[in-house]
């Protein structure tokens, strides 16, 4: 791999992980405080999931040079994480954190569907294992989204509510890395504008069953801005809550 | 005289599942490679069940400590996803061991988790049909939420995973 080639890679990688993160930590929070048994134990199983597949994304980096897993998650200042801004949002409701959920969800699946074919072979292996995993969150996803917007008026306009809320930041996930064409030529991920057009096939689908309209296409201003670092002001206290443990004695043997 | 693999995966086979101590190691599918390297030195080769299995790292430690207790001088355990798991790598014995548990086996997959495979499910407690899945996710990763409404018991299915 030349140069530019790792550049452009270490930066999709940790996209993916920070995204992975985030998100599985965002999930936790719901841990304890589900609306049932069964939401608080999904919520918690989602986020096992996603922050143990960040690792191994991180676990790759390293491979790549970058530093050891857990200094990368726990140690770096918020002002360097690569995520988007969607998925640093607070929970808000459940059904925002349901439709957040579904329309990641959606987007991380057929990522990972995509990397299974990279020329990258480490990640290739990778995500031909978490493509499986993520079915399980995607079926979830889509039974709540349908069943909530089907099941009365107040669920119906809360779910209709939390997408047009969820849009512009769920747009901002595919914002566009200034290496898109390496990544591209070298087939490494076929790329982020490939991935909403894929994206938009698949959750149009459930949505029409489900009853809910994506807004109007004139009114898409998609929030960008996170994989370059910029971002809302709800990440900085999340890392540092996530990074609490571990900054109180960095060395310390587990 | 030099140990042979297929001692090696006769050892292995008293180690159980962490999470479901029914079944064994071995007979989950989650090890997928045994070398002998020299007279006292063996070489292990797993593969997680989900990418974020917290047993993971434990399940390593029982390995090695089980053929060390076999008189193995030196064991090195290596986690790979190079052959990843996927639930038709289940033996048989494998399938009846989580029944014993109480969980319904995963039914076989064709390469890809269809509809019609979450909805295939047999209780193990009575063997009917007529279930529902209550949630996908359930204890542990691995294993969804199910109600049988022949013999009105909640049940957990092993999922099937690609």
């Amino acid at each position: 791999m030349n140069e530019k080639t790792t550049i452009a890679t270490k930066e999709l990688l940790y996209k993916i992980a920070d995204d992975l993160l985030i998100i599985g930590h965002r999930n936790s929070e719901w841990t304890g405080l589900g609306p049932i048994l069964e939401e608080d134990i999904s919520f918690s199983s989602m986020a096992q999931d996603k922050i143990g597949q960040s690792m191994s994304v991180f676990q790759i980096l390293q491979q790549l040079g970058e530093g050891e897993p857990d200094t990368v998650a726990f140690n770096r200042a918020s002002e360097n994480f690569y995520n988007s801004q969607f998925v640093e949002l607070p929970n808000g409701e459940y059904d925002f954190s349901l439709m957040r959920h579904f329309l990641y969800d959606h987007a991380d699946q057929l990522r990972f569907e995509m990397l299974a074919k990279s020329s990258f072979e480490p990640i290739a292996k990778l995500a031909q294992k978490i493509k499986g995993e993520l079915k399980y969150h995607v079926y979830h996803a889509n039974i709540w989204v349908t069943k909530l917007g089907n099941a009365n008026e107040e669920s119906h306009s809360r779910m209709q509510n939390a997408l047009n809320e969820c849009w512009n930041f769920a747009l901002g996930m595919f914002e566009e890395s200034e290496f898109e064409n390496t990544l591209i030529n070298e087939k490494i991920f076929a790329g982020e504008n490939e991935l909403k057009k894929k994206w938009l096939e698949n959750i149009s689908l459930i949505l029409e069953k489900a009853s809910l309209k994506i807004p109007e296409e004139k009114n898409w201003k998609p929030f960008f801005g996170g994989r370059k670092h910029i971002h809302t002001e709800y990440l900085k206290p999340l890392v540092d809550e996530m990074g609490e443990v571990f900054s109180i004695d960095p060395g310390v043997e587990w | 005289m030099a140990i042979t693999e297929a001692e090696i995966w006769q050892a292995l086979e008293v180690v159980k599942d962490p999470e479901i101590p029914t079944i064994s190691m071995v007979d989950m599918g989650i090890i997928t490679k045994v070398e002998v390297r020299g007279e006292n030195s063996v070489y292990v080769e797993m593969t997680p069940t989900f990418v974020g299995c917290p047993a993971i790292k434990m399940m390593e430690q029982l390995v090695h400590d089980r053929l060390i207790e076999v008189g193995i001088k030196e064991v090195i355990v290596k986690t790979t996803l190079d052959k990843p798991w996927d639930s038709n790598k289940i033996s048989e014995r494998g399938l009846l061991c989580l029944k014993k548990h109480g969980l319904a086996p995963p039914p076989k997959h064709q390469g890809e988790i269809t509809d019609e495979l979450l909805e295939n499910i047999t209780c193990p407690f009575c063997g009917s049909k007529n279930v529902e899945m209550k949630s996908p996710f359930g204890p542990t990763l691995c294993r969804s939420l199910h109600y049988c409404n022949n013999c009105l018991q909640a049940f957990e299915q092993f999922k099937p995973i690609v």
